[in-house]
């Protein structure tokens, strides 16, 4: 979740949502997303909504935060009425690691007070390999998470040191390992390739450690330089080389290759599993356009056409609610072309693709141009989807516009 | 303030007609400015800079599109005298207009900077009106620079008019040194106007301006006869007669008079609404009893150069239109004709009498009119002939018919460049790359040189005044005229995009620079283009043969690495605006190709004779 927040209407203080948005609850899975906004540093490259002890001094505290966080999702069953329960959690940030495995727990209990559980519920946490431990990983186990996503980012110390992650090298293989030993099924490692620097030997050696760590699941990213990162001010000061866009398109061509003949499919451009069972179904959610709360400072949520965003910081965040009133900042009420441009964008990413009939007729016209050039799948389009090729995926914003009036 | 010079019906021996040749910016607004001050037809206080040149861009690139004509009163050894100063074109585009405001005065002042000496321009000027019999008076401007060198440039002007250098005045258009003398000196040296007081009435339009409140507003010399206001009036080139609704004369203001009577200069307002009513050079006479005979040196205005204008913005083409039918109400040059170019849309082709006006008149649709505009590499007028005899005449390189093509005739001019001697050697070079055949070199002063060359008209229009100037540190300067047409070895180069030809970049070049042009774009557009989601090749060919090619490669990653539940409102605006970025692009087949890249690949830093500003 990058940092600055898009312009949007203003939103209802008592959180209210059109009635119509709310009337198809249920029909479709509903997520949750916690927004954990502690770090214990911030990283170069990172423009996320978090902070680290140091910047929030004691205007917020993970203790106060906890606090508001129940009381954001209080207001959500409320707003939501008859709310299913929750199909997928997932808590991100930040660094939920941070909280302990005791904060954990208790940022799930809250989860299912509000809303329940479903049985088979999917339940994330992302966790910094450097604050977890054997006990930490038995102990989310027990509370009721069922899948850790570990940032690895990238083997290679002269990688690291230029994205300022602390981790030694050999620790989130190791803690991919702890957490499988305390049985954790679903594991997911994250890589950032194309860092200044990174040759394709040290892409190499973090693939194969990905591998060695036995995780069914791999996000793999480019790094995006953000505006207002201290990486982006190094490399506007020539501190560091740019990336170039046709090195990250032989990163990531390497990054697929490795993983497939490893077992691995594709099933969201940067996002790759073992098996369908090691699909992350929360972010799925995210990309189907199903409902989610996102609860926590700066969170999105979507319910049935209405999206909506947190205020950012921590402590306005834990003060609004602590005045009984909704914590977003703005929102927006999506048209039905929205709606369909959103489902383009969305579903094109996906290895599933993405129905014709969601298309205009010259959308279809072009999806047609985009087999010829060897971008969608000719198989896929004459069974009625798009669906990127491998070369497609590498462009698959341009498709996009394409396919759009 | 009112004088003796009010009153019309001067007789000639008391009148003297005289024009101001000088090169851009030596000095003649300045001096202009100081004459009607001295003569008090212009207050001090209401002296505005520059009173004469009046248009926005006329001031801004300090010279005179359009001349101004002034009578004012001056008095010599206690006889009142009429002085008319015809404030001339300072442009090569404008030679013809120029030398109709010469056929107008019996006398010239040459004035030059001091500091440094005569420009071709004004050669070619003063050799014009020693044809025309003028008196010529020389004169060096700025002699308060402390840069200036009267003795030398004395010198210069002396050999080059074959005067004694003693001969040339000295004065400071700025501090007024010397300008009191120069009025005198017109009146002794410029004899006053000849013509038959009972003939039919003559006069000669010298220039025309279309006032939004007036109307037409015509500026002629009588020659012969009387026009007076309340008579009717014929244009001996059309025979069109026209009302008369107003006679008179500038001082410096518009002020109707009883008439105008031999030898004087003054205005008529007629009524119509368009400067093609009232041409240049064209005679008026009366319509009753009036003469058989028009004076002579009447011609057409024919443009020279060619170019496309499109509106960067396609739905800003009636408004182009509207723009094009104003700027044509004062400018009896300016010709255009829809046009449609498979990538650029809808536009018009425009015909200049050069390559200023063509900038000129850029400028100020740009500029007055708010419109953002494309123009395409100007080119010159051929006429083709083909196997089967057929001649046409060819404005546009898309009207070329390749294969079946027997001969080509294209425009050649005779230039002239003044320039130190030591760039001899570099002028002559540029001078023979661009196909120029030297016809003479003469010195003008024992370190500047005067450089004759032919030169077909569409090497002078292609970046040739750029290449001058850098070529010679800034010191050269450059005059053409027309001198007829020539056979010429021509071919049409086209550039493809992915197989497919884009009109605007076609031009029509010699063989022998085909190949450079066909690469020099190609490498260009290669730059330009930005990527597409497939591989674009570049080609210039001539025909159907290929001479340069080059290859945009294809886009390797064009998609965002992250699209998580707190990205898609940022993705879906990004998409938005993205998509109106694409509005903006021109489609030539599959590729999107930037405006910009038009814009800059269609600007060939040719500019003519353009000064930035002055001093």
């Amino acid at each position: 979740m990058a940092s600055t927040l898009p312009p949007g209407d203003p939103a209802p203080a008592d959180g209210t949502l059109p009635p119509e948005a709310v009337a198809g609850l249920g029909s479709r899975p509903f997520g949750v997303y916690v927004h954990v906004p502690f770090c214990a540093t911030r990283c170069g490259y990172c423009d996320f909504n978090t902070y680290t002890a140091g910047e929030l001094g004691t205007s917020a505290s993970p203790q106060s935060w906890l606090e508001a966080l129940r009381r954001e999702l209080d207001l959500a069953a409320r707003v939501l009425g008859s709310a299913p329960p929750a199909s997928t959690v997932f808590v991100g940030g930040g660094t939920p690691s941070l909280l302990g495995a005791d904060g954990l727990a208790s940022v799930l209990d809250a989860v299912r007070g509000a809303f329940g559980l479903t049985s088979a519920a999917e339940v994330t946490t992302e966790a910094n390999p450097e604050s977890t431990s054997p006990e930490f990983f038995a102990e989310i186990l027990r509370a009721g998470y069922t899948r850790v996503s570990l940032g690895a980012q990238s083997v290679a110390p002269h990688v690291l040191r230029i994205l300022d992650r602390k981790h030694t090298p050999g620790r989130p293989v190791a803690a991919a390992g702890e957490a499988r030993a305390a049985g954790f099924e679903h594991l997911n490692l994250d890589l950032i390739y194309g860092t200044p620097g990174e040759r394709p030997d040290d892409l190499q050696a973090s693939l194969d450690a990905v591998l060695d760590a036995g995780v069914d699941h791999v996000s793999a990213y480019a790094l995006i330089i953000e505006e207002g990162t201290a990486i982006e001010r190094r490399i506007r000061r020539g501190e560091l080389p740019s990336t170039d866009d046709d090195v990250l398109a032989e990163r990531y061509e390497q990054v697929d290759s490795v993983l497939s003949t490893s077992g691995f499919r594709w099933y969201e451009v940067s996002n790759w599993a073992a098996s369908v069972a090691a699909r992350c179904q929360h972010n799925l959610n995210y990309w189907r356009g199903g409902d989610w709360w996102g609860a926590g400072p700066g969170a999105h949520s979507h319910v049935g056409g209405v999206r909506w965003w947190n205020v950012k910081h921590p402590a306005r965040y834990a003060a609004t609610l602590a005045e009984g009133r909704s914590p977003a900042a703005a929102r927006e009420i999506l048209s039905e072309e929205d709606r369909r441009v959103e489902r383009v964008l969305l579903e094109l990413r996906l290895a599933e693709g993405l129905p014709l009939g969601v298309l205009d007729e010259s959308g279809v016209a072009e999806a047609k141009v985009a087999v010829s050039d060897g971008l969608l799948s000719q198989s896929a389009f004459d069974a009625g989807r798009a669906v990127l090729t491998d070369e497609g995926r590498l462009l698959a914003d341009g498709i996009v516009r394409r396919l759009l009036p | 303030m009112a004088t003796f010079a009010d009153t019309t019906f001067t007789p000639p021996e008391r009148i003297r007609n005289f024009c101001i040749i000088a090169h851009i910016d030596h000095g003649k607004s300045t001096l202009a400015d100081r004459m009607l001050q001295l003569t008090g037809v212009v207050e001090e206080r209401a002296m505005r800079a520059q009173y004469l040149d009046r248009m926005d861009i006329e001031r801004e690139r300090g010279i005179t599109i359009k001349a101004q004509n002034v009578r004012l009163p001056w008095v010599v050894d206690d006889e009142e005298i009429v002085l008319h100063m015809i404030d001339t074109p300072g442009h090569v585009d404008f030679t013809y207009e120029v030398s109709r405001a010469l056929e107008a005065c019996e006398g010239a002042i040459l004035l030059v900077d001091a500091a440094q000496g005569i420009e071709a321009q004004t050669l070619a000027n003063l050799y014009l009106a020693l044809e025309n019999n003028l008196a010529i008076i020389p004169v060096l401007n700025k002699i308060d620079l402390p840069a200036a060198d009267p003795e030398k440039y004395s010198r210069e002007l002396a050999h080059i008019i074959g005067c004694e250098p003693e001969d040339v005045l000295r004065v400071s258009a700025k501090t007024g040194e010397g300008v009191r003398e120069l009025l005198d000196a017109v009146v002794r040296q410029v004899p006053p106007p000849v013509g038959e007081d009972n003939a039919p009435a003559r006069a000669m339009i010298f220039d025309s301006v279309y006032d939004t409140y007036r109307g037409v507003v015509t500026y002629i010399r009588v020659v012969d006869g009387r026009i007076t206001p309340r008579e009717r009036i014929r244009m001996m080139s059309t025979g069109a007669v026209h009302e008369l609704l107003e006679v008179g004369i500038i001082s410096p203001e518009p002020k109707p008079s009883a008439g105008l009577g031999v030898g004087e200069v003054g205005y008529l307002i007629t009524g119509v609404k368009d400067v093609r009513q009232s041409k240049v050079g064209d005679t008026v006479t009366s319509e009753r009893k009036g003469a058989t005979e028009p004076l002579a040196g009447y011609r057409e205005p024919r443009p020279m150069v060619y170019s496309g204008l499109y509106p960067l913005d396609g739905s800003d083409y009636p408004d182009l239109r509207e723009a094009l039918d104003k700027l044509r109400l004062n400018d009896a040059a300016l010709t255009y004709e829809p046009e449609t170019s498979a990538a650029l849309g809808f536009g018009f082709r425009c015909g200049f009498l050069g390559l200023l006006h063509l900038e000129i008149t850029r400028d100020r649709l740009e500029r007055e009119f708010g419109l953002e505009l494309i123009s395409t590499a100007p080119n010159v007028v051929y006429r083709v002939v083909t196997d089967d005899g057929t001649e046409t005449t060819v404005t546009n390189p898309s009207d070329w018919v390749d294969g079946k093509i027997m001969e080509v005739y294209e425009p050649i001019v005779k230039t002239t460049v003044i320039c130190p001697s030591e760039f001899i050697g570099t002028v002559m070079e540029l001078c023979q790359a661009r196909r120029g055949q030297l016809g003479g070199m003469d010195y003008l002063s024992e370190d500047r040189v005067e450089l004759r060359y032919t030169m077909p008209l569409a090497e002078i229009i292609f970046d040739f005044f750029d290449s001058l100037k850098s070529r010679t540190r800034g010191y050269a300067s450059l005059d053409y005229e027309e001198a007829g047409e020539q056979t010429a070895n021509l071919v049409k180069v086209d550039i493809l995009l992915q197989g497919e030809p884009v009109d605007a970049f076609s031009a029509i070049v010699h063989r022998d620079a085909a190949y450079t042009y066909g690469t020099r774009m190609a490498t260009k557009l290669r730059e330009l283009i930005p990527r597409q989601q497939f591989e674009v090749p570049i080609q210039a060919a001539i025909g159907s043969r290929v001479i340069a090619r080059e290859t945009i490669r294809a886009m390797r990653k064009d998609v965002l690495a992250k699209c998580y539940g707190g990205d898609i409102t940022r993705k879906r605006k990004l998409l938005e605006k993205q998509k109106e970025g694409k509005k903006r692009m021109k489609m030539v087949g599959r590729v999107e190709v930037p405006q910009e890249a038009f814009v800059a690949a269609l600007s060939t830093d040719e500019t003519g004779d353009k000064p930035k500003g002055k001093k």
